[in-house]
């Protein structure tokens, strides 16, 4: 198979999976659903570790550390500050630990 | 590692990915799903750092301790309120971070004289463009939210000209940019991009900002999925497409709940409509004006009570009181709901976010389509810091700039009490008659303020 054809079936799958998936997020849970994604969407890590790794020039190593911070921030910040909203959402255990917070 | 370990290895990433969009669908299995979304990350992560290309780690190391830091300073501290800028921050950095990487895939394939195809240097193109609109509207959003620039939609003559006119220079530089395959015109690209990327984001309003957050977000999917095309990376095209979709959906459920289409969120606004009706007209002599203790007197006596929160509850931080309320009427038999519209607050789900802090339990929390049918059987209804999502105007008046949009029925409950600092129009800027109504006491302060004096008033009775 031609590789783009390859890839553009890859994309168009993803995107049915997607919606399908995420039609189902309910709307008491947009928020996390956006910082969730937010960081799914820092993935992008991936290519800029080896751009900062690689030593091509140094234009390209600059750019590549820059680009692993931007995307570290995303991914940590993202799946940690979904975490701590999530948390919010379990049922508290007692009243005493309501008291305390 | 052989290339195909590595393959299987994003395989699984992605599938973790989904599974953690999928755990999102209850509140229950939620953070699981979280949890499994930073596995898929870390799996990535790990795979990638073997990688044979890479030769040295100090850079990579710097990136990950310098974003590390910041991206967990800025997740732990942030407060609830804050979390619009806060995501809109992030998914800037997300773009920033896809428009670079497709720049370093170039400079690669230059330095070790690879030949670029159409599909790569299309999705390049693509990349810088979206990455760049993200990483600066999401700056603009960010400072508007931040209240460090001019919330109010702002406007200028030919605006939408300029903008098409840096739409096509953008694809353009993009076109020289493939044919002369050289670096210096996707700078160029970026340039516009990041230009148009403001303009785009400056016209748009507080409460229309859900709308926009959603679309950033989508954008900063968009921007990794045009990214995974340049390096016909599998994960990275799912990740950025299952990211894709749900900004769209989002971006989708707002503009329908403003009874909007998606293009006047982007380039129409409330800003041009000439509000209709005259204020004096709708208010003059109706309004009256409550103290806590005669709410508290009318709550004491009734059974079903719903709380409707807007914007104005984030602002005065009023959740914390509002569970406490909640307690004191629960302990008095009174049971009490509360109705969420899809568009209160700055983001989607931004008002569910707050309560669930003050440690509201989430059944109490109501779609609109849930609670509106219940507000005739309501005693009371409490509308505290919400203003155009109450508005009946938008269900009787057609000319109305709101007209169509679907409102919370609060005005059918039995009573309705609004907490409220003056009788300053919402957003759209328009008068609101629910103020005027036969049914309604105005309670005029502070959200919190008013929230613990009625606390207070109810303890004393």
């Amino acid at each position: 198979m031609d590789p783009f054809i390859a890839v553009l079936t890859i994309f168009v799958l993803a995107m049915i999976v997607g919606f399908e998936v995420i039609t189902k997020v309910p709307p008491i849970l947009h928020t996390p659903l956006m910082s969730g994604s937010n960081a799914i969407s820092g993935i992008t890590i991936i290519g800029s570790i080896i751009a900062a790794g690689a030593k091509y020039t140094t234009l390209a190593s600059i750019l590549g550390v820059i680009a692993v911070t931007f995307a570290t921030i995303n991914v940590v910040g993202g799946f940690l500050v979904t975490y701590r909203m999530l948390k919010m959402f379990q049922k508290p255990k007692s009243d005493q630990k309501e008291k305390k917070s | 590692m052989s290339q195909a370990l590595v393959n299987i290895a994003y395989l699984i990433s992605a599938l973790l990915f989904v599974f953690a969009f999928k755990g999102l669908s209850h509140p229950r299995t939620a953070i699981r799903g979280n949890l499994l979304g930073a596995l898929g990350m870390l799996i990535a992560i790990v795979v990638t750092l073997m990688d044979k290309s890479i030769v040295s780690y100090e850079l990579i190391i710097l990136g990950f301790v310098i974003g590390g830091v910041i991206g967990a300073v800025f997740a732990l501290k942030v407060q609830m309120t804050a979390m619009p800028q806060m995501v809109a921050l992030f998914n800037g950095f997300g773009g920033g971070a896809s428009a670079l990487v497709a720049a370093l895939a170039f400079i690669e394939a230059m330095e070790i004289g690879k030949t670029i195809g159409t599909q790569e240097t299309v999705a390049t193109v693509a990349s810088g463009i979206i990455g760049a609109i993200t990483f600066w509207g999401s700056m603009v959003a960010f400072a508007k939210l931040e209240g460090l620039i001019e919330e109010r939609p702002i406007r200028y003559k030919g605006d939408q000209i300029v903008k098409i006119i840096l739409a096509i220079a953008s694809i353009v530089l993009g076109v020289f940019f493939g044919l002369e395959q050289n670096i210096n015109y996707y700078w160029y690209l970026i340039a516009t991009s990041a230009v148009l990327g403001i303009l785009l984001t400056i016209p748009i309003g507080g409460a229309d900002m859900p709308v926009v957050i959603s679309l950033l977000n989508s954008y900063s999917g968009l921007a990794a999925c045009a990214t995974g095309f340049v390096l016909n990376n599998n994960v990275l095209i799912i990740s950025g497409s299952l990211v894709g979709a749900s900004g769209i959906i989002l971006t989708n459920i707002m503009c329908k709940a403003m009874n909007r289409s998606f293009l006047n969120v982007l380039f129409g606004g409330f800003g041009e409509v000439v509000a209709g009706a005259d204020e004096d007209k709708v208010y003059g002599g109706k309004v009256k004006s409550a103290s806590p203790e005669e709410v508290a007197m009318l709550l004491e006596n009734a059974r079903r009570v719903v709380i409707v929160p807007g914007y104005g509850m984030a602002v005065s931080q009023a959740q914390f009181a509002i569970r406490d309320l909640m307690k004191l009427l629960e302990t008095k038999g009174i049971e009490v709901e509360f109705a969420i519209h899809p568009v209160a607050g700055r983001m989607p789900g931004h008002m569910n976010v707050l309560l669930a802090e003050a440690n509201i339990p989430y059944e109490k929390l109501k779609e609109m389509d849930e609670i509106n049918p219940t507000f005739e059987q309501t005693d009371v209804s409490i509308v505290i810091g919400a203003n155009d999502v109450v508005n009946p105007l938008a269900r009787t008046d057609s000319n109305s700039p709101i007209a169509g949009m679907p409102i919370l029925d609060v005005d059918k409950s039995k009573t309705v009490v609004v907490i409220k600092r003056s009788l300053a129009p919402g957003f759209a800027g328009i008068p609101n008659p629910l103020f005027a109504a036969d049914n309604t006491l105005m309670l005029f302060g502070d959200a919190k303020k008013m929230v613990q004096e009625l606390i207070n008033a109810l303890k004393e009775s």
